[in-house]
């Protein structure tokens, strides 16, 4: 017997799913995201610490934290799909690794774009060969690789498989990002960047912090569905239902 | 007024705090609107290769 969950792995199954999904997701989005910039912007102080204070810049923190933690949990996500499509050779899952990566690569640049101008007030510049910093670059080629591997490849089923292959030996990335900081002996490893402790956050700040980033997941929901959707009617664009489909969707004009 | 060209200048910080807020807008917005007309675009293609077909089909 076919177990139930397995019949959401068809694309023609996932399709429709996935259309209902988006727009609950970008309700969710847009609740977390407006509740988190209320919280970030008018509910916290304008000034951090005593002595060499960090003043209103940082407030970048409230997008800065999100992407980061999108941009790597994103890439892990992805590998994760591209290792259930390797190993069960299922269409959807290679096509659901190939929807994530762009939003992926978009958190990535943002995290650096906001690193940096958050850097700039706070260490005097803008960027340095920091070990975290430049970890997060390295991510940001990776998924950039990624996506022109498999826009390199014509056959669609070698690409998911060569590209795959690359994001799984990327994922080493995603624990060195982490630890470049949250090293277990912070002598060894030298950083500009500060290290990470939720439990030394203000309240007003953390949950603006964790709404913003609960928000730019659900963002991530709502496009890579709409991006997988997309991906999906050209792969099986052969196929009857999606030619049944084309018929309802675009009536002649 | 004031509280709210207050709020703007962000405690003289406005240019870092802005540009990190407005590239980030840049990029979501620009993404979702990307994807809605590769939506449009994919499905006028294939509407497209249906309508071939039918004609082929009619031969």
């Amino acid at each position: 017997m076919t177990p139930s969950w397995s019949r959401f792995a068809a694309p023609a199954t996932f399709y429709p799913l996935a259309g209902r999904l988006i727009p609950v997701f970008w309700v969710l989005a847009a609740a977390f995201i407006i509740l988190g910039l209320y919280w970030g912007f008018f509910e916290t102080p304008d000034q951090l610490g005593g002595s060499n204070a960090q003043k209103d810049y940082y407030r970048i923190i409230f997008i800065h934290v999100g992407s980061a933690w999108m941009s790597m949990w994103l890439y892990a996500v992805m590998v994760g799909w591209a290792a259930v499509g390797l190993v069960f050779k299922t269409r959807l899952s290679f096509m659901m690794a190939n929807a994530i990566a762009p939003t992926g690569a978009i958190f990535t640049f943002l995290a650096l774009w906001t690193g940096a101008i958050w850097g700039r007030p706070s260490w005097g510049t803008y960027w340095d060969w920091d070990p975290r910093l430049t970890s997060e670059l390295i991510l940001f080629f990776l998924y950039i690789g990624y996506i022109a591997l498999h826009s390199a490849i014509d056959d669609s089923r070698r690409a998911d498989r060569a590209a795959s292959l690359l994001a799984i030996v990327g994922l080493v990335m995603v624990p060195v990002i982490f630890w470049s900081i949250n090293c277990p002996d912070p002598n060894q490893c030298a950083a500009l960047h500060q290290r990470s402790g939720l439990g030394r956050v203000d309240g007003n700040i953390l949950f603006a912090m964790l709404t913003m980033t609960l928000g730019l997941w659900m963002y991530s929901f709502a496009t890579t569905l709409m991006r997988l959707r997309g991906i999906i009617l050209t792969r099986e664009a052969q196929t009857a239902w999606v030619q049944d489909l084309v018929q309802v969707e675009v009536r002649p004009s | 007024m004031n509280t709210l060209l207050e709020f703007l200048s962000q405690g003289g910080f406005a240019g870092y705090v802005w540009g990190a807020y407005g590239m980030t807008l840049a990029l979501l917005v620009i993404e979702t609107l990307s994807l809605r007309r590769q939506r449009r675009a994919t499905l006028a293609r294939l509407a497209r290769l249906a309508r071939l077909r039918d004609t082929g089909d009619q031969r």
